[in-house]
C-alpha cells in the first residue's frame, strides 16, 4: 500500500488496543478520511460513490429477495407476485431492487464514459481500469442472470438465445451449453443454477471493487487535467470535502432514482416479462434489458452466428486494452482538439447502438447498425493509437493548484 | 471541427436541458397512430395515472361486477385472493361483501378418506378460483384458444407509437417524466372497444371475430361487451366504453394493487430527498468556501 | 478571525443538520428491511381459523391445523367434565380452575403441542394411550395431562395452552 500515513491518533484506550493488534480504524483514517484528493474534482468523480451505493442497496435489497423467492419453474413466477402482493413491503423491495439494476448500469456507464475522456486508464492506472472491466463484466453476467428469475416470457427466452450462443464454439459448444443448462434445454435445473449464481456473483464484485480502490489509492485520483498532483497544494483531504460532495451526489441520484420506483417502476422493463414463461411459444420480439442493447446491436450486425457472438464479447474485451491502445502523451481529452470530436462520436455510436438494439435488424436499421458497429472497432483499434501520434495537444498547466488558484478565467474550469 | 465545451457534463446538462424545455413543445397526448396496419390506441386518461393518481374506488367496484359477470367464466385471477377486494386501495367491498364471493367459489381442499379430492366453499384467504382446471381443459372448452388468466394482464400488454424516430427519445422523457405506465392498460381498453366490422374483402377464420387492435386483427374471443351488459347500482351509463373502462381499470388494480400507497410513499421520499439534498447542497458549498476550487 | 469562527459554526451546524437528517432518514428505510421477514399478508390470511362443531360426537375429539400447529378438539362427556372439576387446584403442578380454560363445558379446545418439549401428545383416538389421568399422554418423555389438558405427571412443566377462541355461533367456532 502506497504510503498515505494517517494523522490518526487513538483517542482511549480501546481504540489504543485495537489499533496494536488491527488497524483497522487506522487504515479507515488513512484511506477515507486524510485521503489527499485532487482538489478540482468535478461531479463525474462522485460516481465511484453513488456505485458504491448502488451495490449495497442491491446486495441488501436482493438478500431479502432471496428469503421469498421460489427458483423453480412451477413457482417462481408465482412468488415474485407473491413478493408483490403479500411480502410486506415486498412491492417496494422488489422495484427497488429492478430499478436499482439500470440505475447500477447507468452509473456504471457514465464513470466508464469519464475515464475514457480524461485519460483515467493511462499509466499508471492500467490496472485500476482493467478491474473495473473485470467489475462491468461480473455486473454484465449479474443482471442477466438475475433478470432471468423473474421466468417471464422474456426471461426464459434471453437465457435461451444468450446460451444457444455457445453452441458456436467448434467441437464444445454443444456439450458446454447442454452443462450450462443441466439438461437438453433451458429447464428447472438452470433456473435454480441461476439464483446460486445470481447470489454469489455480487460478493465477487464486492471484492473486485476493493482491489479496485486499493488500486486507486496507491496512485491517487486522476483529475480533469490529467496533470498529476504534485505538492499538496493541489489536493484536499478526503474528509470533508469529498465526503460531503459525494454525499450531495448520491442524493441527487437517488432522487432520479426514487422516481423510477416510485413513479415509473416498470418503464425499464418489457411488458412481456409480465408473461409466464412458455417453452413452446417464442415472443414476437426478444429484447434485452437497455443496458445490453449496444451489445445486443453488434451481435445481430454480423450475419455469421460465431462472429457475431466473437464481435459481441470482442466488444467488452477490447476494453482491457485501452491502456496500451491510446497512444497520447497527454491523458485529458481537454486538452486534445483532435481526438475530442472523435470521443464524442463515440459516445453517439454507443448511444445509437443503443437504440439500434432495440429495432428488428433489418433495412436501414442494419445498415446504421453495421457502420456503427464498424466505428466501435474502429474507435478502439484505430483512432486511439493513431491519434495520439499525429496531434498537437494544447498546452498543459503546470499544476492542478495553478489551474484552481491562478486567475480567475482558469479557476472557471471546474 | 471545433467543439469547445467547458466540461463534458456542463454540456451534457445543457443537452439534457434542451431535450426537456423542447419536449414541452409537444403535445404526444392527441397523436394517433399512422395509418395502415398500424392499430389506433390513444392515451387515455386514468384516475391512477401519474403523479398524483390513485384508484377509483367506485370504479373498481364496477370494474370488477363486469369482471364477475363477463370475463370470469373463462379468464381466470389465480394470483389475487378473495381478502384483497377488502384491503385498503382495492374496490374496497366490506369484508361481508368479499366472503360473499368468495363463498361463491368452489374449491378443492384436501382428499378425503377414499382420496378423493374434496370440495368445499371459498374462503377470504383462499385464491380466485380459475374457471377452468388446467390449460388443456380451458382449450377444448373454447375451440383450442386458451383465455388468459387476466392477474397481471394490465402489465403484460403494451404498445408502439408510430412516430418518427428522431422524436422516439422525447417520448421517452415525457412519459417517464409524467410516470405513464398504463400502456397496457390502454390497450386493453382500445382491444375491448376495437370490436369492428371486417374491411371489406377480409375473410375470417372460422370461430373468429375482427378487432382493429388486436395484433393480426383476429381475435378468438368474440366481442364479450355490450351496452348493458352489467348492471351498475351508482347509477353510471352501462355503454360498452363504460364498461371497457371500467374493467380495464379494475385489471390495472389487479396487476398492481399497491398503487396508491405506493404513490404516497413516493410523494413522502421525493419531499424528504429534496430537503436533504438541499442541505447537502448547503453543507458542501459552506465546507468548499474555504478552499479554491 | 470572527467571520471566520462565524464560517466555521455554519459548517459546522450544516454538516450536524444533513446527517442528522440523513439518519432519520437511513432509520425510515431500515424499518421495511426488517419488517419484511414478518408473517406476511397471506400467513395473516390464515391466522384464524373456523371450525365446524356439529359433527363432532360425545367423547369424540379431532385435531386440527392451525397456525401450523395441530389443535386439539374434544366434546367431552358428563363424566370428563366432573371429573376435571373436581380436581383440588392447589395439588396441581402448574395450578388452574377447569373453569378457566373453557368457555363451555362441552367443549374442550387445546394446541396439541407438549409443553415439555414440543411432541405432539396421543390420546385423540379411542384406543389410543391417554395416559392415567383420560386426558393426554406425551409418548417422548411420559407427560401425561388429564380431561382438562393440565399436566398432572411428568416432565412437563406446564399445561397444554389454551389458544385464543370464540365462539361465531353455538355449533361453531373462530380459532385465532
Amino acid at each position: 500500500m502506497s504510503d498515505h500515513s494517517s494523522s490518526y491518533e487513538p483517542s482511549n484506550g480501546f481504540t489504543r488496543w485495537l489499533d496494536e493488534r488491527l488497524p483497522i480504524i487506522r487504515l479507515m483514517h488513512g484511506q477515507f478520511i486524510d485521503f489527499p484528493t485532487p482538489r478540482n474534482l468535478n461531479y463525474l468523480w462522485t460516481f465511484g460513490a453513488i456505485l458504491t451505493f448502488c451495490l449495497m442497496l442491491q446486495i441488501i435489497t436482493g438478500i431479502i429477495l432471496a428469503m421469498h423467492f421460489v427458483p423453480h419453474g412451477l413457482h417462481a413466477f408465482a412468488s415474485v407476485e407473491h413478493i408483490m402482493r403479500n411480502v410486506n413491503w415486498g412491492d417496494l423491495i422488489r422495484y427497488t431492487h429492478a430499478v436499482g439494476a439500470s440505475m447500477f448500469f447507468l452509473a456504471a456507464y457514465i464513470h466508464m464514459f469519464r475515464g475514457l475522456y480524461y485519460g483515467s486508464y493511462k499509466s499508471p492506472r492500467e490496472i485500476l481500469w482493467i478491474l473495473g472491466v473485470m467489475i462491468i463484466l461480473c455486473m454484465i453476467m449479474t443482471a442477466f442472470m438475475g433478470y432471468s428469475l423473474v421466468w417471464g416470457q422474456m426471461s426464459f427466452w434471453a437465457v435461451t438465445v444468450i446460451t444457444n450462443l455457445f453452441t458456436a464454439i467448434p467441437v464444445v459448444g454443444e456439450s458446454i451449453t447442454q452443462w450450462i443448462w443441466g439438461g437438453y434445454s433451458v429447464g428447472d435445473p438452470t433456473l435454480n443454477r441461476l439464483l446460486s449464481l445470481h447470489y454469489l456473483f455480487p460478493f465477487i464484485i464486492a471484492a473486485l471493487v476493493g482491489l479496485h480502490i486499493w488500486a486507486l489509492h496507491v496512485v491517487g485520483s486522476n483529475n480533469p487535467t490529467g496533470v498529476e498532483a504534485k505538492t499538496p497544494k493541489d489536493s484536499v483531504s478526503f474528509f470533508p470535502f469529498y465526503v460531503i460532495k459525494d454525499g450531495f451526489a448520491v442524493i441527487v441520484f437517488a432522487l432520479l432514482f426514487a422516481w423510477f420506483v416510485f413513479y415509473a417502476p416498470n418503464y425499464l422493463g418489457h411488458s412481456d416479462n409480465f408473461i409466464e414463461a412458455n417453452p413452446l411459444q417464442t415472443p414476437p420480439h426478444i429484447v434485452p434489458e437497455w443496458y445490453f442493447l449496444p451489445f445486443y446491436a453488434i451481435l445481430r450486425a454480423i450475419p455469421d452466428k460465431l462472429f457475431g457472438v466473437i464481435a459481441m464479447v470482442a466488444a467488452i474485451c477490447v476494453l482491457f486494452v485501452i491502456p496500451w491502445l491510446d497512444t497520447s502523451k497527454v491523458r485529458s481529452t481537454r486538452y486534445r482538439p483532435l481526438y475530442k470530436p472523435f470521443f464524442w462520436l463515440f459516445v453517439i455510436t454507443c448511444l445509437a447502438l443503443g437504440y439500434l438494439g432495440a429495432k428488428a435488424p433489418e433495412g436501414y436499421y442494419l445498415l446504421a447498425s453495421r457502420l456503427f458497429t464498424a466505428y466501435y472497432f474502429i474507435h478502439f483499434l484505430v483512432v486511439m493509437p493513431i491519434i495520439g501520434l499525429i496531434e498537437t495537444p494544447k498546452q498543459l498547466p503546470d499544476s492542478i493548484a495553478e489551474t484552481v488558484l491562478g486567475d480567475a478565467s482558469e479557476a472557471e474550469k471546474a | 471541427m471545433n467543439l469547445s465545451f467547458t466540461s463534458p457534463f456542463k454540456t451534457t446538462k445543457l443537452g439534457f436541458a434542451a431535450f426537456v424545455v423542447s419536449s414541452l413543445f409537444f403535445s404526444p397526448l392527441a397523436y394517433a397512430a399512422g395509418g395502415g396496419d398500424a392499430p389506433d390506441i390513444k392515451r387515455q386518461n386514468w384516475s391512477f395515472s401519474g403523479f398524483f393518481g390513485k384508484y377509483d374506488k367506485a370504479q373498481l367496484q364496477r370494474g370488477f361486477g363486469v369482471y364477475n359477470e363477463v370475463c370470469s367464466s373463462c379468464h381466470g385471477l389465480k394470483l389475487l385472493s378473495y381478502r384483497n377486494l377488502a384491503e385498503k386501495g382495492g374496490p374496497e367491498f366490506s369484508k361481508e361483501q368479499a366472503l360473499a364471493i368468495a363463498q361463491e367459489a368452489t374449491v378443492i381442499d384436501g382428499v378425503d378418506d377414499e382420496g378423493e379430492p374434496k370440495e368445499r366453499s371459498g374462503k377470504l384467504s383462499d385464491h380466485f378460483v380459475s374457471p377452468f382446471k388446467n390449460e388443456a381443459a380451458a382449450r377444448s372448452a373454447n375451440n383450442g384458444a386458451y383465455p388468459p388468466d387476466l392477474s397481471v394482464m394490465a402489465k403484460a400488454r403494451t404498445y408502439h407509437r408510430h412516430v418518427p424516430w428522431y422524436t422516439e427519445p422525447y417520448y421517452w422523457l415525457y412519459d417517464i417524466a409524467t410516470g405513464y405506465e398504463e400502456k397496457g392498460v390502454d390497450y386493453l381498453y382500445a382491444l375491448l372497444t376495437g370490436y369492428k366490422k371486417p374491411p371489406r374483402g377480409l375473410a375470417l377464420n372460422e370461430g373468429m371475430s375482427y378487432n382493429a387492435v388486436f395484433p393480426g386483427h383476429q381475435i378468438a374471443m368474440s366481442a364479450p361487451l355490450s351496452d348493458e351488459a352489467v348492471e351498475y347500482a351508482d347509477g353510471t351509463p352501462t355503454t360498452i366504453d363504460q364498461h371497457a373502462r371500467d374493467v380495464s381499470a379494475f385489471l390495472a388494480w389487479t396487476a398492481e394493487p399497491h398503487l396508491n400507497a405506493r404513490k404516497d410513499m413516493g410523494k413522502r421520499v421525493m419531499i424528504y430527498l429534496v430537503i436533504l439534498a438541499l442541505l447537502l447542497y448547503l453543507a458542501k458549498r459552506s465546507v468548499w468556501a474555504r478552499e479554491k476550487h | 478571525m470572527s467571520s471566520d469562527n462565524n464560517d466555521e459554526n455554519r459548517r459546522d451546524f450544516l454538516m450536524v443538520a444533513a446527517g442528522s437528517f440523513a439518519a432519520v432518514g437511513g432509520a425510515c428505510a431500515l424499518w421495511p428491511l426488517v419488517d419484511q421477514m414478518n408473517p406476511d399478508a397471506s400467513a395473516k390470511a390464515l391466522a384464524t381459523v373456523e371450525v365446524d362443531l356439529s359433527p363432532i360426537k360425545d367423547g369424540q375429539a379431532i385435531t386440527i391445523m392451525w397456525r401450523g400447529k395441530p389443535v386439539f378438539i374434544r366434546k367431552r362427556t358428563a363424566d370428563e367434565i366432573k371429573e376435571a372439576k373436581d380436581v383440588d387446584v392447589a395439588d396441581l403442578p402448574d395450578p388452574q380452575a377447569d373453569g378457566d380454560r373453557v368457555k363451555n363445558d362441552e367443549w374442550l379446545v387445546l394446541v396439541g403441542i407438549c409443553t415439555h418439549l414440543g411432541c405432539i401428545p396421543s390420546g385423540q383416538k379411542t384406543g389410543e394411550n391417554n395416559g392415567e389421568y383420560g386426558g393426554w399422554f406425551c409418548p417422548c418423555h411420559g407427560s401425561h395431562y388429564d380431561t382438562s389438558g393440565r399436566i398432572r405427571k411428568g416432565p412437563a412443566p406446564r399445561n397444554l395452552e389454551v389458544p385464543p377462541y370464540a365462539f361465531v355461533t353455538d355449533t361453531k367456532i373462530k380459532i385465532g
